[in-house]
C-alpha cells in the first residue's frame, strides 16, 4: 500500500512539472507575455509570436515523450522493489 | 479531358483502391477487433491513426486559410489542437486504457456507477460526433466538386459508399489500417506544396524555417515583415500582432480546444487499441509528432498563402492588377462564388483593402486558400491532383473514427449496457455494423441538406467535450472520493452553461431570432466569444461536482479500490502482491 501511494505521489510531480512548462510555453510565452517577448528577434520570427506558432507545439512534442520515458522508469523501480 | 483532370482522377481512386484493399485485408471478426482492434496495435501505427482520425478537412482546409487572415489570433487553434495531447497523455489516456474497457461511456459507467451518467455520456457523445461529420460530410462533397467537376450530390454520395465499405467490414481494425495510409497520403499533399512556395519564396526548402527567413527577391527583407508592411499599408491589422478579441479571448479559447480535443471520445477510443500503460502514454508522443508535423507547417502556408495572394492582386505598392488580367485560378475560383469581385469605383484594377466601402474583393472565402494555394503559386498539377486527394483522405478518415464512436456508444452502451444487456457477441457485431450504416445515411442526408446551424456546431462539439466529457474523466481519475451523484451534476451544470451561452448568442439551437436576452452586449462575459466558452462550462463543472461531494459523500469502498487499480500500470500492481 505504502509504495503504491509513493508511485502515485511521484507520478502527481512529474505531472505537475510537466503541466507547468506547458502552462508557460502556451499560456504564459504564447499570450500573456508576448508583447514583451515580441522585441526580441529570433531570425524573421518576433519571438512572442514565434512561441504561439512554432515553438510551443515543440515543446510539447518534447514533454510528451520526456514524461513517457520517465514514467517507464518510475514502473521499473517500482516493479523491481516489489519483487 | 485535360491532364489536371486526368491526375486528379488517378489520385483520388488510386488511393481508395488502396483504401479498399488494405479494408478487405483487414475484416474484423469479433467484437474486440471491431471496437478496439484487437488491442493490439504497435504505438507508432496508433500515433498515425490518431493523427489521421484528428487531422479533419478542418485542419487540412480551413486552418491555414483561417490562420492566413487571423495572423497571431490563428495560434488559439495551433496550440489548442496540440497542446490537448499533453494533458490527454499525462491526464487521462494510459489509465483509462489500464482499466481496459471499449468506450468512454463504458468507463464513466464504472466509475460513477450510474446509468444516468452512461447515458449522458452517450448523448454529449453522439451529439458532439454527428455535427462532426457532417463538417467532413461537406468537405468531401465540395473536394469532388471542385476537382473532379461531377456534381455535390453524386461525390458525397461516393464518398460516403467509400467510408461504409472500409468502416462496416473491418470496424476499429479495417480503420486503423486504413488511417495509417490515409495520413501518409495526407501529410505528403499538405507538405509538398508547402516547400515548394517555401522555396519560391523564400529559398528555404523547410516551410518552418521559411516563415522566419528573408525574401528570396534579394531584398534581404524577412518574409513576416514584408507582409506586415504589405497588410497594414492597405489597412488591414498587423499580421504577426492581430489578437483575436483580445487576450482574456483567446486565452479562454486556447482552453477550451485543449480540454475539448482531451475529452473528444473518437480520440480517446483509440488509446484503447495499444496493448500497454505504456505504450498509450508513447503513442500520444507519437501522435503529437505526426500531427506536429502538419501544424507546425501549416503557419507557413497561411502566411506564405497571404503572401502571394496580397501579391498578385498589388505585385507592387499602388500597381494594381487589372481585372480582365486576372489568373486562371481567379477564374475558376469565381466560378464555385467562393471568390467575388466587384469593381466600386469603375477603374477596371482590383483593390484589396481594409476599408469596406473602397474593398472591391467583395468575397474572399477562407476555406479556398488550401486548395488555390498550389495553383496561385503556380505549381505543376500533379501537386494539385494530390492536395484534392489529400483533403479527401483527410474527411474520410476523420468520418470514420466518429463513426465508429457513434456506432459504439449505441450498440454497446446503449443497446448492450442499458437495453438489452444479453445481447451475444454476434448479434451485437452485427447490431454494430448495422447502427453505422444508419449513421453514414443520417451524415450523408445533413451533409447534402445542411442544416442551418451546421456552421456553429463546431464550437458546440468542442464545449460539449470540453465542459462535460473531459471534466468527468479528471476527476474519475484524480479525485478518488468523487461520487456518481455530484460527477453527474457537475456534467450537467457543465453542459448547461455553455449551452445557454452558446444558445443566448446564436439562436436556440441555431435558429437565427431565437436568442434571447437580446439587449446584451455580445460576448459580455469578459469578452469570451461563445466558442471559447467551453473553458468556463468546464470550470463550472469542477466547482459543481466538489460542492456536490460535500453534501452526497464520498463513493463507495470498492469504486476507490478499483481507481488505486488503474492508477497503477499492471506489472507494479502485481508487485504489490508479495
Amino acid at each position: 500500500m505504502e509504495k503504491k501511494k509513493t508511485y502515485w505521489q511521484e507520478n502527481l510531480r512529474l505531472i505537475f512539472i510537466c503541466l507547468a512548462i506547458w502552462f508557460v510555453v502556451s499560456f504564459g510565452f504564447g499570450l500573456l507575455l508576448v508583447e514583451p517577448l515580441n522585441t526580441i528577434r529570433l531570425g524573421g520570427y518576433k519571438l512572442g509570436f514565434w512561441f504561439a506558432q512554432q515553438g510551443s507545439i515543440y515543446t510539447f512534442v518534447g514533454l510528451v515523450f520526456w514524461y513517457s520515458a520517465k514514467m517507464n522508469q518510475l514502473d521499473k523501480k517500482y516493479k523491481e522493489k516489489g519483487s | 479531358m485535360d491532364e489536371l483532370k486526368l491526375y486528379t482522377y488517378i489520385a483520388v481512386f488510386g488511393s481508395f483502391a488502396l483504401y479498399f484493399g488494405i479494408a478487405w485485408w483487414a475484416r474484423a471478426g469479433t467484437t474486440s477487433e471491431f471496437y478496439v482492434a484487437g488491442g493490439n496495435i504497435s504505438p507508432i501505427q496508433n500515433g498515425m491513426a490518431i493523427g489521421a482520425d484528428w487531422m479533419s478537412a478542418a485542419s487540412f482546409i480551413s486552418m491555414a486559410g483561417l490562420i492566413a487572415f487571423l495572423g497571431y489570433g490563428g495560434s488559439v487553434f495551433l496550440m489548442g489542437w496540440t497542446g490537448g495531447y499533453v494533458l490527454l497523455a499525462m491526464l487521462l489516456a494510459p489509465y483509462m486504457r489500464k482499466h481496459g474497457k471499449f468506450t468512454v461511456p463504458e468507463f464513466i459507467y464504472d466509475r460513477y456507477y450510474s446509468k444516468t451518467a452512461r447515458v449522458v455520456a452517450v448523448v454529449c457523445l453522439i451529439i458532439a460526433s454527428l455535427t462532426y461529420i457532417i463538417g467532413q460530410m461537406k468537405g468531401v462533397g465540395v473536394a469532388f466538386s471542385r476537382f473532379l467537376e461531377v456534381d455535390y450530390g453524386l461525390g458525397l454520395g461516393i464518398g460516403m459508399g467509400v467510408v461504409w465499405v472500409y468502416a462496416v467490414l473491418g470496424g476499429m481494425k479495417g480503420i486503423t489500417y486504413t488511417q495509417i495510409a490515409q495520413y501518409c497520403v495526407l501529410i505528403f499533399a499538405y507538405t509538398i506544396p508547402a516547400v515548394f512556395i517555401s522555396i519560391q519564396l523564400t529559398g528555404n526548402p523547410i516551410p518552418q524555417l521559411g516563415l522566419g527567413s528573408t525574401l528570396a527577391d534579394g531584398s534581404g527583407v524577412y518574409l513576416l515583415d514584408k507582409l506586415d508592411m504589405v497588410v497594414t499599408d492597405l489597412g488591414f491589422k498587423e499580421y504577426t500582432t492581430d489578437n483575436m478579441g483580445g487576450t482574456v479571448n483567446m486565452f479562454a479559447y486556447t482552453l477550451s480546444l485543449m480540454i475539448g480535443t482531451a475529452g473528444l471520445p473518437h480520440v480517446i477510443m483509440r488509446f484503447f487499441t495499444v496493448p500497454s500503460v505504456q505504450a498509450a502514454r508513447s503513442s500520444a508522443g507519437y501522435a503529437l509528432v505526426f500531427i506536429a508535423l502538419l501544424y507546425t507547417v501549416a503557419p507557413a502556408v497561411g502566411a506564405m498563402a497571404r503572401f502571394n495572394l496580397m501579391n498578385t492582386i498589388q505585385p507592387e505598392a499602388g500597381q494594381n492588377i487589372d481585372y480582365a488580367e486576372r489568373p486562371q485560378w481567379f477564374k475558376d475560383w469565381e466560378k464555385t462564388g467562393l471568390l467575388k469581385y466587384e469593381d466600386k469605383n469603375g477603374d477596371g484594377k482590383i483593390q484589396y483593402v481594409a476599408d469596406k466601402d473602397k474593398n472591391e474583393m467583395v468575397k474572399v472565402d477562407r476555406d479556398i486558400m488550401v486548395l488555390a494555394n498550389p495553383a496561385i503559386a503556380n505549381l505543376p498539377n500533379w501537386v494539385i491532383a494530390l492536395v484534392a486527394a489529400g483533403g479527401l483522405a483527410a474527411a474520410l478518415s476523420t468520418a470514420a473514427g466518429l463513426l465508429l464512436a457513434i456506432s459504439s456508444s449505441i450498440s454497446h452502451d446503449l443497446m448492450k449496457g442499458i437495453l438489452t444487456p444479453n445481447l451475444s457477441e454476434k448479434n451485437e457485431l452485427l447490431l454494430s455494423r448495422v447502427v453505422m450504416t444508419i449513421s453514414i445515411l443520417i451524415a450523408g442526408f445533413l451533409g447534402l441538406h445542411p442544416p442551418g446551424f451546421a456552421a456553429g456546431t463546431v464550437a458546440l462539439a468542442f464545449g460539449l467535450a470540453a465542459s462535460s466529457i473531459f471534466p468527468a474523466l479528471m476527476m474519475g481519475i484524480f479525485a478518488k472520493k468523487m461520487s456518481g451523484k455530484a460527477a453527474v451534476a457537475g456534467m450537467c451544470s457543465g453542459i448547461g452553461i455553455t449551452m445557454l451561452y452558446v444558445f443566448q448568442h446564436k439562436g436556440i439551437m441555431f435558429i437565427p431570432g431565437t436568442s434571447f436576452l437580446g439587449g446584451m452586449e455580445p460576448n459580455w462575459f469578459f469578452g469570451i466569444s461563445p466558442n471559447a466558452f467551453g473553458s468556463v462550462g468546464a470550470l463550472v463543472n469542477f466547482v459543481v461536482a466538489f460542492a456536490a461531494l460535500k453534501v452526497t459523500g464520498p463513493a463507495p469502498a470498492h469504486i476507490q479500490q478499483m481507481v488505486d487499480n488503474f492508477r497503477i500500470p499492471h506489472g507494479v500492481s502485481a508487485a504489490h502482491e508479495h
